[in-house]
Parts: structure tokens; sequence; C-alpha cells
């Protein structure tokens, strides 16, 4: 194969837009651990009903309308489970070990795999785009779908929204003080509790919707989960734990290193991501945008 | 003085009625009720064996790791491999196999001791096992893919075609002596130190310890035991697949741990006891056996952090001191 220019950009936008959906993801695992230092191993799992949902939905109404309607809905259902979760179990164990939180976490883990698998059954599903998304973009010779565009779209926006949120409102300027600070914030008179469950529902609404974003351009199966969280744990260690520039700016670099990595060994570029993770604990272990502090979990 | 005397004199005992149970219990089983009971006492000490080792990490190193189904995996897969496709002898291969584990074990250990804080163990340990799975199913030529390895030989001496009572009391052995050498090294200097470790990092390290060696050591020697589990496993089944690898496994054993309770010694074989037999029970009704291991799980967590074997010791102090002992 030839790597001429046009080749190159071509892999340089598929990168781009795996990279928006790793952060669409790792932005909601590393902000309610930044928020609520909690690792979230179920977050694959809110990631996978996402997309499920989205299947059905489109399923219920084809077409353009059907599609859209899955994009708000299906991160919606999502993001009530994820209410659900922490009101009725994560609330119960912030004041125990880590341990016992993580375990917690990775007990959902199970639990949603098999309620997927009893709504859903074991076959792989194919989530259909509408004809509007569902074409191809030819550039000097290569051909990549549109649907790329359309992601790195809705990553840069919920990138751009996520920034305004967190640095121009109120509300964002109370999630970086209970970054810093949780027992201020709570002895300033803020109802720490539901500032939880807002962000954990923020969290799994991202989640939700990377699934239901990223549903029309794979086969769903069981262990969707695992596959997409793995990568999320290397962008976030390679950012830093709970710093959410630190997961764009991980996402980016994974996404292109998948990107070209997979021109070289297909089978295997994952295992570039490792060796990236491995280097960056060897030499950073905070992560590249991460402070000392917090390597402490 | 005379209460120790005592008191060694009822762990002989204890110890005698023990052995004289794992050696009548085969044959009752197998003349009481089926060969599948005999299946399942051996699938049980293979697991006990395996949830030892990890709660070598988990309980005495203080790491919870997400990842020991890559130990019992590469374990098993390395033995499996070199009989099937080299000549290799089986002592051999049994001897290779744990410590292609413990080299694993240096591996993911050396980047997950690293860094402070449970997250990062936890999230790296998952990590680096997936990795492992992820080499089994898709690296074909090399590991059979999904299709696993089928027919593993093994001489008639231990084979299960006929009965597992054989294999049971080979099986039987080599834990044994495995439980021993785990238990020697948690009442060694090492292992006091590793609690100590445990119990107060920072403390450990200002009298000089170095916290990442000590616990790099005892992460290998966890990964070294259960690869000694997945070689018997492999044994016990005679066919392996990808799954063995698979995070869910890594779910069960530590479930194990929790369950029997990760601060006492046998706590995890108590643990695996359970788990083994209610996978049989329920698996037989349901496919759904995931639901059940979460939401135990959950239950634990949110309940019963010591584990049942926490709570039985619990409750047996509580009426030793009511009887006044």
């Amino acid at each position: 194969m030839g790597f001429d220019a046009s080749m190159l950009f071509v892999q340089f936008i598929s990168g781009l837009s795996r990279a928006m959906i790793l952060f669409l993801m790792s932005s909601g695992l590393t902000l309610v651990f930044g928020v609520m230092g909690v690792v979230n191993f179920a977050h694959g799992a809110f990631y996978m009903i996402g997309a499920y949902l989205a299947f059905t939905l489109t399923e219920i109404l084809t077409g353009f309308v059907g599609f859209w309607v899955a994009l708000l809905i299906a991160p919606t259902i999502v993001c009530l489970i994820g209410g659900l979760v922490e009101v009725l179990l994560l609330r119960r164990i912030y004041e125990k070990e880590h341990l016992l939180q993580i375990l917690l976490t990775y007990a959902l883990i199970f639990v949603f795999n098999d309620i997927i698998k009893m709504i859903w059954g074991v076959d792989l599903r194919i989530v259909s785009l509408p004809p509007a998304l569902g074409g191809f973009f030819t550039f000097f010779g290569h051909s990549f779908p549109v649907y790329y565009f359309f992601i790195i779209g809705v990553g840069g926006t919920v990138a751009l929204l996520l920034w305004l949120l967190l640095k121009k409102t109120r509300f964002g300027k109370l999630l970086r003080a209970s970054a810093e600070r949780r027992d201020m914030v709570g002895l300033l008179g803020y109802n720490v509790g539901g500032l939880f469950t807002l962000v954990f529902v923020m969290a799994t609404w991202l989640g939700g919707l990377s699934g239901a974003v990223i549903a029309p351009t794979v086969r769903l199966s069981l262990g969707m989960d695992m596959e997409i969280i793995i990568e999320c744990f290397i962008v976030v260690i390679v950012g830093g734990l709970g710093n959410i520039w630190g997961a764009l700016l991980g996402a980016l670099i994974a996404g292109q290193i998948y990107a070209f990595g997979i021109l070289f060994v297909p089978k295997y570029a994952m295992a570039f991501l490792f060796i990236l993770a491995a280097v960056i604990i060897i030499f950073r272990p905070y992560g590249l945008l991460g402070k000392p502090a917090q390597a402490r979990g | 003085m005379q209460a120790e005397r005592k008191n060694s004199a009822a762990k002989w005992l204890y110890g005698a009625i023990t052995a004289l149970v794992l050696i009548i219990l085969p044959f009752v089983l197998e003349k009481g009720f089926s060969e599948y009971y005999l299946y399942l006492a051996t699938k049980i000490m293979v697991w006990a064996l395996f949830a030892m080792s990890f709660n070598l990490a988990l309980g005495y190193g203080g790491m919870m790791s997400f990842g020991h189904a890559a130990f019992f995996g590469i374990g098993a897969y390395t033995c499996s491999l070199l009989l099937v496709k080299t000549s290799c002898p089986l002592p051999l291969a049994f001897v290779i196999a744990p410590f292609v584990a413990a080299g694993a074990g240096v591996i993911i250990g050396f980047f997950s001791v690293r860094i402070k804080g449970v997250f990062y163990f936890a999230t790296i340990t998952l990590s680096f096992a997936q990795l492992a799975y992820i080499l089994a199913f898709k690296w074909r030529s090399f590991t059979f893919g999904d299709d696993g390895i089928q027919g593993i030989p093994i001489p008639a001496l231990i084979s299960t075609d006929e009965t597992y009572i054989n294999y049971y009391f080979f099986a039987l052995i080599i834990i044994v002596i495995c439980i021993y050498v785990l238990w020697k090294i948690v009442k060694s200097p090492f292992g006091l130190m590793l609690r100590s470790l445990r119990e107060n990092p920072e403390r450990a390290t200002f009298v000089g310890m170095k916290v990442e060696n000590y616990r790099l050591i005892a992460f290998v020697i966890s990964a070294f035991f259960s690869g000694i589990a997945g070689v018997l496993y492999a044994f016990l089944e005679t066919a392996i697949s990808p799954d063995i690898l698979f995070w869910s496994m890594s779910g069960e054993v530590i479930l194990m741990g929790l369950l029997g309770g990760m601060h006492i010694f046998l706590g995890p074989a108590l643990g695996a006891t359970i788990m083994v037999l209610l996978n049989s029970f329920i698996t037989s009704y349901t496919e759904y056996w995931g639901m059940v291991l979460g939401i135990a799980l959950i239950l634990i967590v949110l309940f019963f952090p010591k584990g049942v074997g926490g709570l039985m010791l619990e409750q047996y102090q509580k009426w030793m001191k009511r009887k006044g002992v």
C-alpha cells in the first residue's frame, strides 16, 4: 500500500473520530473521578446500554427521525439509570474504602451485562444510519464515511459545552471546587450529595451518548463495554486521571496512534496504546496534565 | 503455656481430621454419589488454590488485582501449548508454566505497583489482563484463537477419562504443598512486612522499607501460584479457551476472596467452595450466572465487607469469649 498524503489525511480523520468517541467516554469517567473520587468501572456498561437503546429506538422509528430521537432519548434513559445507581448504591459507600467503591461499580458490570442479555439476547445487532449520514466522502481516491465528520462534530460540541460549563457557570465553579476540597464545599452550605448525583447523571449521559453515537459504526455485542473501557483507562492514565482536558489530550493522542498503528499491524493496533500507557507510567505516572498528588487516589 | 500446648494439640487434631476427610471424601463421593461430585470436589480445590494465591496480593499485600485471570490463564495456556505443540514432557511443562505466569506477574506488577492509589492499580491490572485475553483470542496461529485447545494430552496415571479419583489425589498433593508454602510465606518476616505495608504504607516507608519492591515480590509470588492453579485447571478440564483469561474470571476470584474473608488465611478457600457449589447449582437453572455474581458482590460490599469467613470468625470468637476461654 502506498502512503500518500491523501491516505494519511483519511487516517487522520478516522483517528480524530475515534478520539472523539474516546473523549466522550473518558470525560465522563474522569469527571466522576475528579469530583466524586470514584473510578466508575461500569462506565462501559452505560455506554453499552446507550448503544442497545439506540438500536431499539431506530428499529421502532426508522429513518432520519429515528436516528435523532435515538441520539436524544438513549442517553437520557441511560442517565436516569445512572441517577438511580448513584442514589441507591454509590451514595452508601462514599465514606468507605476506595476498594469497596471500585468493587461496587465492578459488580455492576456483571449485572448490566446480564440485563442486556435478558432484553436483547446474545446476537450481534446492527444500527442503520439515516441516508443523509450514511454516504462516503471521496478524497483524492480514498473514501471514508461521512459519519466520521458527524462524530467529530458531536465530540467537538460536547468539549465546547463542557468547557463553557466548567469555566463560565456557577455550577462549573462548584464542580471545580468539589474536586479540590469536597469538605469545604459542604461546609459552605452546598448540597454535596445532590451535586454528586448530578455529576453522575451527567457522566452516564455522556456514556450513553457515546454508545448511541458509535452504534451505527460497529456491531453491537455483549463485551463491547470492556473493549472501550480499557481504551478509556489508557486515555485517562495518559492524560491524568480526574483532569478533563487531560482526557481530551489523551483521547486525541490515542485516536491518532490507533489510526496510524492500524496501518502497520492491523490486528494488534491496541498494542501501541498499551506501549503508550507503559511509557507514560514510567516517565510521568500522574499523566500528561495530571498533578502528582492526584496519582495518590 | 498449658493453654498453648492445648491449642497446638487441638491444631494437630483438626489437621488430622481435615486430612482424613480429604482422603476419604473421594471414595464416598464416588460410591455414594457420582463422578460429577468428584469432579466438583477437584474443581473446588483448584479454585481454592487460585483464590488463596490471589489473596496473597489482596489480603496480605493490600493489592486488589482486577486481572488475576491473566496469570491463571497464562499458566494454563503455557502448559497446554507446550504439551500440544511441542514434545515437551509433562513434568517439565508443569514446571515451566508457573514461571511464565510469574514472568507476566513481573511485567504487570512492575507497572501497577509504581503508582500509588487503588484506582491506578485496578485499571492497570484489568487492562493488562484484557490484553492477554485479546492476544489469546486473536493470535489464532499461536493460541488457536476462540477454538481454544482441546484434548490436552494427559498421561494415563492421572487421566480423567475413566475416573477423577487419580486426578483428585494428584491435585490434592500439589495443592496441599502450595498452600503449605503460601502459609510459610505469610508467616515469614516477609509476610509480616507485607501486612505492615498494607496497614500503614507511610510508616513502613519511614522505617526504611521499599514499598514497591515488597509489593512486586508478593504480586509475582501470587502470579506464580495462580499459574499452578491454571495448569491444574487445564488438566482437570482437558480443554481450555480464551474465556479463562476474560475479566469475569478475575471477578470470580475476587468474589471468592471477599466472600470467604480476605484477612483469614483459609478464607478464600471457603469462598471458592461456596462459589463453585453455587455455580454448579445455579447454572443448571439459569444462564444468568453473572447477575447472581454481581448481586452477591454488591451485597457483600454494602453489608458484609468482612466476608462470610470473617463473620463466622467473629461469631466464633464471641462464642469463645462467652465460654470464658
